[in-house]
């Protein structure tokens, strides 16, 4: 072995390297303020060897990335420890960061002949908001997708080159397959290569250099980098690796938003939280001033920044260079607060957050379903969901009559009265019992706002309902079971499956002389004069999709219909749409199964 | 050294040429990698616009009749890249009816291109992103709103009596001018 090793130096000299690198003298001996360059570099080692590991699993294009975001953080062994690791570590960079830059500052270990090495360690500051910066889209999810689009315009508001500039970032001139390959190009190539060229840079001057010593620190004897110097790097790098696990575990990880959709509005839209100052102060900046706020400004800052080393030559140079960076870092933290206070303070704000987490939820179930993501990906999956679609297109197109519970289907109560019956629970037995109800028919809740208060089927519940006998009533309980069973409610399957003598009972009592649906309404081959809506298939699919397709056909409303439009008939509406809508008021979508 | 050159006069011009020969040379080989590179990153800059022809958006009688706006998906084929997708959503706009015919607003802000929303009272348009608000026709209606421009007006044509077509475009967020995506 050890003529091997022998031969390996003889070749190598790689035991010359491994001295120099290893038994580094360090002037006044190991200290623990010296960790912060060390946890730095293993947080960007942790970066290297997470995103590699994520690049393998990771699919860079506008159908594919959410996609196989989601498959590496839900059905990945360990995927979302994995996400989350990278996640929170690239947090932890930016603290440690700028921790870093704070003590070289206050150390005054920026100064000549340390000025290069400065810059270089700017550079990686640099390098590392960049890789934020890309890595926040790589997801495809709303959350990124809103907040890179805000990063992109601003960059096409750069004068004369913006424009260019914006359209080869973006790969051309929408966001599309080459916002991804291009974004991830940026964020697992060209900047990574830039980070190890500037590490490397940056350790090499370091060494050069030396540490920087106060007077006191030389006081003690010389220590060496290994293994005093290393065992206190090594501690304090574990001690980042059990913050970020914390994190991960703590938070469940990585969130992963609901699908891009440049469609859909994303209320939610932030940067991440540390470049939240740069979205505050961009609040300020009135019409026009836009480019002065995102760019100018900022640009001078770094420029400031970086002559740094130069102004500290002067007498009070370096007070001065304290001063800026006191005043830079608390105008920071000022800006981040009043974001969150002011998003906090937004009750907009707070529900479009609120909205957002339902849906981020729901494409979870969704994509966990055992149908899965179908080939058009997680944005076809949420366009067909019952449940997150059916209340916005009520909203935009049944909402100015209809009410759902008393709401417009989004959860917001109307300003104006409703204009037609409340759809929540529409087929069931209890809202059949409430429109036979002779106190609630002429409400509001039912055909109260209607043609219909003072309508035959009005009159029939106010007078016949009310006449009834104990007797009759019970039959009448037992119609209501069977009309209803004829929606065949997802939720009331089970109620109906257990009545079905009942049921059966009522399908005979619907043309009894007392009740005598059928002297009004078709039911089965059962009809005397056809007047109001067939009864045979009420508030099942079809017939909710017939009624929605044209009101005024002979086996609805007819000639009856109030003000009801024709969705289907005149093309208001896709069968798609008419279809989802009709879903989520049947409560017919998918439910995952309960944990 | 240098007195060794000195006294060599034809040395140094040696040299010289070696260098720029050397350079030239190591230009010469790489610029085949670096032109076919730079080309192929330059090519979005040629990439054509979508097709800027009128879309059918929708029929007349889905726009309110009481002059609110309401949002509409914009559907139509489009290219990216190497998928073709038929009939997909691109966008969106607010339409709304005037006395004259109908109105389009693009939902995009102006300001730094975030999806402008209808406000729950259907008052006024506001952006959740850096706080734009316009008022329903679109003119920005606060003095402390960041927008440069009024929200983006598309050209709209009624058609055939109740078909709502709009010229669905795009424009270069944070500068008074529309131009055009």
């Amino acid at each position: 072995m050890r003529e091997l090793l022998d031969w390996l130096d003889d070749r190598t000299g790689y035991r010359g390297l491994l001295k120099s690198a290893l038994f580094e003298r360090i002037p006044g001996g190991a200290r623990w303020r010296y960790v912060w360059g060390s946890t730095l570099t293993f947080a960007l080692f942790v970066q290297f060897v997470t995103g590699l590991a994520l690049w393998a699993a990771y699919s860079a294009n506008a159908q594919g990335a959410w996609e196989s975001v989601y498959f590496i953080q839900n059905q990945m062994l360990g995927g979302w420890i994995l996400r989350g690791v990278h996640h929170f570590t690239a947090q932890v960079t930016i603290i440690l960061l700028v921790l870093h830059l704070m003590q070289v500052l206050i150390d005054g270990a920026y100064r000549a002949p340390r000025e290069v090495n400065f810059w270089f360690g700017l550079g990686l500051l640099f390098l590392v908001l960049g890789l934020s910066l890309t890595g926040y889209l790589l997801p495809w999810d709303q959350k990124g997708y809103w907040a890179t689009k805000v990063a992109t315009s601003i960059a096409s508001m750069t004068p004369v080159v913006g424009p260019a500039m914006q359209q080869l970032l973006i790969g051309g001139a929408e966001y599309g397959h080459h916002t991804l390959t291009r974004f991830f190009a940026l964020h697992a190539g060209v900047l990574p290569a830039g980070i190890v060229l500037l590490v490397v840079g940056h350790i090499y001057l370091f060494r050069r250099h030396g540490v920087t010593v106060s007077e006191k620190g030389r006081e003690k004897p010389d220590g060496f980098f290994w293994p005093e110097q290393v065992l206190r790097d090594g501690v304090a790098s574990l001690a980042v690796m059990a913050t970020v696990l914390g994190l991960v575990l703590w938070t469940g990880g990585a969130d992963l938003g609901a699908p891009a959709d440049p469609t859909e509005p994303y209320a939610a839209a932030r940067p991440e939280w540390y470049f939240l100052f740069l979205f505050q102060w961009l609040k300020y900046f009135p019409a026009g001033w836009e480019v002065v706020g995102a760019q100018v400004i900022p640009g001078l800052v770094v420029g400031l920044v970086a002559a740094m080393p130069i102004i500290g030559q002067w007498r009070l140079g370096h007070r001065f260079n304290l001063g800026v960076a006191a005043s830079l870092l608390l105008g920071i933290a000022v800006l981040t607060w009043t974001a969150r206070a002011e998003d906090a303070a937004d009750p907009d704000f707070v529900s479009a957050r609120a909205a957002a987490e339902v849906v981020d939820h729901r494409i979870g179930e969704l994509a966990s379903s055992p149908s899965g993501i179908p080939i058009g990906g997680g944005l076809a999956l949420l366009r067909s969901d019952p449940l997150t679609q059916g209340p916005r297109l009520f909203e935009a197109n049944c909402s100015s009559c209809h009410r759902v519970d008393g709401h417009d289907g989004l959860g917001r109560i109307p300003t104006d009265e409703a204009a037609a019956s409340d759809l929540a629970g529409y087929g069931s037995r209890q809202w059949l019992s409430g429109l036979l109800d002779p106190e609630r028919i002429a409400t509001p809740e039912y055909f109260g706002a209607t043609e219909h208060a003072n309508g035959r089927m009005a009159r029939f519940v106010q007078r016949g309902v009310a006449g009834m006998s104990p007797q009759e009533l019970q039959d009448l309980q037992k119609v209501i079971m069977a009309v209803s069973a004829e929606a065949a409610l997802p939720g009331q399957a089970s109620l109906d499956a257990a009545a079905q003598t009942d049921i059966a009972e009522g399908r005979a009592l619907i043309s009894s002389e007392a009740i005598n649906c059928t002297r009004c309404h078709t039911f089965g081959d059962m009809t005397e004069g056809d007047v109001g809506p067939v009864l045979s298939g009420w508030g099942s699919r079809a017939w909710m999709l017939g009624l929605l397709h044209d009101p005024e056909q002979e086996e609805y409303y007819g000639a009856d219909n109030d003000r009801m439009p024709a969705f289907g008939a005149e093309g208001i509406l896709s069968e798609d749409e008419m279809g989802l809508i009709v879903d989520w008021l049947r409560g017919d979508w998918y439910r995952s199964p309960a944990r | 050294m240098s007195d060794d050159k000195a006294e060599n006069g034809a040395e140094p011009r040696r040299n010289f040429i070696a260098s720029v020969g050397a350079l030239c040379v190591a230009a010469a080989a790489s610029i085949v990698p670096l032109a076919a590179g730079a080309a192929a990153l330059f090519d979005p800059l040629r990439r054509g616009r979508r097709d800027l022809s009128m879309i059918l958006v929708t029929k007349l009688s889905s726009v309110p009749e009481d002059g609110a706006p309401k949002k509409f998906t914009i559907e139509t084929d489009r290219v990216d890249a190497w998928t073709t997708y038929e009939n997909t959503p691109v966008g969106a706009v607010y339409l709304r009816r005037t006395p004259t015919g109908v109105a389009a607003l693009n939902v995009v802000c102006p300001h730094a291109g975030c999806f402008v929303g209808l406000m729950p009272d259907k008052s006024r348009f506001g952006c959740p992103c850096h706080k734009s608000s316009f008022d329903l026709d679109g003119v920005v209606n606060d003095a402390n709103s960041p927008s440069p421009r009024d929200m983006d007006a598309l050209e709209v044509e009624v058609r055939n009596g109740d078909e709502v077509w709009v010229r669905f475009q795009n424009f270069l967020p944070g500068r008074e001018e529309k131009t055009a995506i």
